[in-house]
């Protein structure tokens, strides 16, 4: 799966920083803990920028490039950063056999980002993702932890002026 | 003692449709009223008739309440629970009598299933593990810890035929004495709940119902093959079920049901949980492993077997969610009972997600041998807006597809194998005739080339071939030679492969090439997509004697790709139209057609 790498400079806070050392001292040298350790970094960043690699794979005792394999072959790990409001469109056979292709192609021309992109100013990013286990409902979508289901292309625009403020 | 119990569904698809929210509203307009020691407001795991939620059940009546908002509540608290008058209105169609409310397992939805792994989802509140209990939960678990032999113990789950409920259908007795039979010092459960197939969702289910009934089934495969330590290995997109299996393992362990010499047995069995990460290829066993110890999940190739050398190279026990949930019954029912059920080669019961054109989305549990046609007309309640069947989608991406000629088929392992299809884990999306079939074969391949972990040739460089087939085929530039080298591929890359993900990679091409050879001769000779899906293969027209010369297509088309004058017929510029379909949907005369 091919990973967008962000451009966007990495700036952290002390308190990211302090939580980071904290889970990377808890496990430092186990190296099965690895995946644990990259998701809560996730959850602290959103996303995981080389700097956050490269203290992870310090503090664990494994190589950079494992880090980084790691995080590029799970479709859960992140390399460029989510949006405020993190669009998900389920692409599930459930999902795209009730159309969510045209769902994902109508928010993706409304806000001018393709899937796994984030808008200039940060506000909405995009991605389309793999059964989220909502079939009942057919297409779905998710806004951050909002989830609308048994939607059609049409509904797009009333959704996202939800988020316009 | 409570005279009411309020069953509301806290599964994914009903919490989607705001069901928290409705235990929210009932629990403080319950008390608002004053019955709080009358009235017990319970949240479950899944019905299973997910089309229909978010679900209410209120017993001793047994009222299903469907598609419930939160501002219904006040209403079934008003009405219901303070005057015992039952609301109508809101009762499942299915269910209404004239007498009174009838029973839910005598609606067509129900009455042909026999729920097993299913059996406390929806009936107890999963985060309370004395409401297993009173279920005959942990029952099994004693049974074979004080009264069974691990040999016996295995021979009750040979005896039951019980066969894997992940795909591949390898009896599961079988697997636990391959390795019961390694000496070692130190040997694991797995569980693996990375349910990665795109429209299964019954191990979210139970996970998120009955997640004791896993603990405990985990803990008997433990005791049988000699492992005091099991990993769950979960997807990280079911919080839901991560939550309430975190819940469950910390209260058999302040109970003494897991831990250290349970029921003063001497035998000890530790849990863990590890998060995956979103890959599908990790639902492979040896890649799941390969995923618990830290690494990227690419598979191993085998032998070694699990059984000899598996997670952190001892010898390991995997099976997956829905297996391990029929285990405690066929200890406490005996073997018999179990195989009393299925077919002659595939015993017990199939848990199937039934999606996309079907009414009656949601979770069913037949015994082996059900028709698909049974399931679909049934159970299902057919196909919405009056289309026709087409074909059912089995097995994910790893399966084929059942075209209507065989809907008559029972459905267990060995019959799906014979028409080239696969039971997969139990996905079952229903397909009517608006799907074309070229155009699902790409939408799996797409998947599979997103998910191929890129150990081997044959799949990370055969699928993306077929995939660029298969776009040839659809944009109208295909051969029919294009469809003999896709064939050759396909067999190509299903004998070469590592693991079973490029193996069974070509399966959906393969069956639809079966079932659907003249869609794709449609695509590669007559240049045009039956279905009318394939966009490159559609032309927008105007039927010049239904168009009133409104303009409104006109007005619409973003690239004026549509000319005319007013009260005369329009058309439309073929080589200028980007086959939005804006046009075809302002049309109020149906005089734009697709073809």
């Amino acid at each position: 799966m091919l990973k967008k790498i962000s451009k966007i400079p990495f700036v952290d806070t002390p308190e990211q920083a302090a939580k980071l050392d904290e889970i990377i001292a808890k496990h430092a040298g186990d190296a099965s803990q690895l995946m644990h350790v990259m998701q809560v970094a996730q959850e602290i960043y959103g996303y995981l920028p080389f700097e956050v690699q490269k203290k992870i794979a310090d503090g664990i005792g494994v190589t950079l490039e494992k880090v980084y394999g790691v995080a590029t072959f799970y479709a859960q790990f992140a390399l460029s950063p989510k949006g405020k409001y993190a669009i998900s469109v389920c692409l599930g056979t459930a999902c795209y056999v009730k159309g969510s292709q045209d769902v994902l192609n109508e928010i993706s021309a409304q806000l001018g980002i393709e899937a796994e992109e984030c808008t200039a100013d940060g506000k909405f990013s995009l991605s389309a993702c793999r059964c989220i286990g909502a079939c009942g409902l057919a297409p779905v979508m998710t806004v951050n932890d909002d989830v609308y289901g048994k939607i059609t292309a049409k509904d797009v625009p009333s959704i996202l002026a939800k988020y316009a403020e | 003692m409570y005279r009411s119990h309020v069953l509301v569904c806290g599964g994914t698809g009903c919490t989607s449709s705001n069901s928290p929210k409705i235990i929210e509203q009932f629990e403080t307009l319950i008390k608002e009223k004053g019955l709080e020691d009358e009235v017990k407001v319970i949240r479950t795991g899944c019905f299973g008739l997910c089309a229909l939620g978010p679900v209410v059940v209120v017993y001793p009546e047994g009222c299903f309440y469907s598609e419930v908002k939160p501002e219904d509540v006040a209403e079934i608290v008003e009405e219901h629970l303070l005057k015992g008058r039952i609301v109508q209105r809101l009762l499942y169609d299915e269910t209404k009598s004239s007498e009174q409310v009838k029973p839910l397992k005598e609606t067509d939805f129900y009455k042909k299933q026999n729920r097993v792994a299913l059996r406390n989802c929806g009936v107890i509140n999963p985060e309370d593990i004395n409401e297993y209990i009173a279920y005959d939960g942990y029952q099994a678990l004693a049974k074979c810890l004080t009264e069974l032999t691990p040999e016996q113990v295995i021979q009750i789950v040979k005896d039951s035929g019980l066969r894997g409920r992940g795909g591949g259908g390898f009896p599961t007795g079988l697997k636990w004495s391959f390795t019961a039979a390694n000496q070692a010092d130190q040997k694991y459960v797995v569980c693996n709940a990375d349910e990665g197939d795109p429209g299964a969702f019954m191990d979210r289910s139970v996970l998120e119902g009955d997640p004791h009934c896993i603990i405990e089934a985990m803990t008997i495969c433990g005791y049988a093959t000699g492992a005091t330590e099991g990993y769950i290995y979960v997807r990280a997109e079911y919080p839901i079920a991560v939550k309430r299996l975190e819940i469950a393992i910390a209260q058999a362990k302040e109970m003494g049901l897991l831990g250290k010499d349970i029921f003063g047995s001497g035998f000890d069995f530790d849990l863990h949980i590890k998060l995956g990460a979103g890959a599908f290829v990790c639902g492979e066993e040896t890649a799941l492993m390969t995923s618990i110890e830290g690494n990227r999940g690419e598979p191993r190739p085998r032998p070694p077997y699990p059984a000899v050398k598996g997670l952190f190279a001892k010898p390991t026990t995997e099976n997956n969610v829905e297996t391990f949930a029929n285990i405690p019954t066929i200890i406490r029912e005996g073997a018999a009972y179990f195989a009393s059920m299925g077919t002659e080669k595939s015993k017990g019961t199939k848990v199937f997600a039934l999606g996309g054109k079907i009414k009656n989305t949601g979770l069913v549990e037949v015994p082996m041998g059900t028709t698909l046609r049974e399931i679909i007309e049934e159970i299902g309640g057919g196909i919405p807006n009056g289309k026709k069947f087409k074909a059912a989608q089995t097995g994910g991406p790893s399966g084929g597809c059942i075209p209507v000629s065989l809907i008559d088929t029972p459905i267990d392992y060995d019959n799906l194998t014979a028409i080239g299809c696969m039971m997969g884990s139990g996905g079952l999306i229903v397909m009517d005739e608006d799907n074309c079939m070229v155009d699902i074969a790409k939408f799996f391949l797409n998947f599979t080339v997103d998910e191929s972990c890129g150990k081997c040739t044959p799949c990370r460089v055969g699928t993306r071939r077929l995939m660029e087939m298969l776009d040839k085929i659809t944009s109208g530039a295909g051969t029919l030679e294009d469809l003999d080298k896709l064939e050759e591929l396909c067999y190509y890359i299903k004998e070469n492969s590592l693991c079973g993900l490029g193996q069974t990679a070509p399966n959906p091409v393969l069956a639809t090439l079966k079932f659907f050879r003249d869609e794709y001769v449609a695509h590669v000779v007559d240049k045009k997509c039956p279905a009318g899906v394939c966009k490159d293969l559609l032309q927008y027209k105007i039927i010049a004697d239904k168009c009133r010369g409104c303009t409104a297509c006109a007005r619409k088309c973003p690239v004026g790709a549509i000319s005319g004058t007013v009260k005369n017929p329009h058309s439309i510029d073929t080589a200028k139209c980007i086959k939005c379909g804006a046009c075809m949907e302002t049309c109020k005369f149906g005089a734009i057609i697709k073809e």
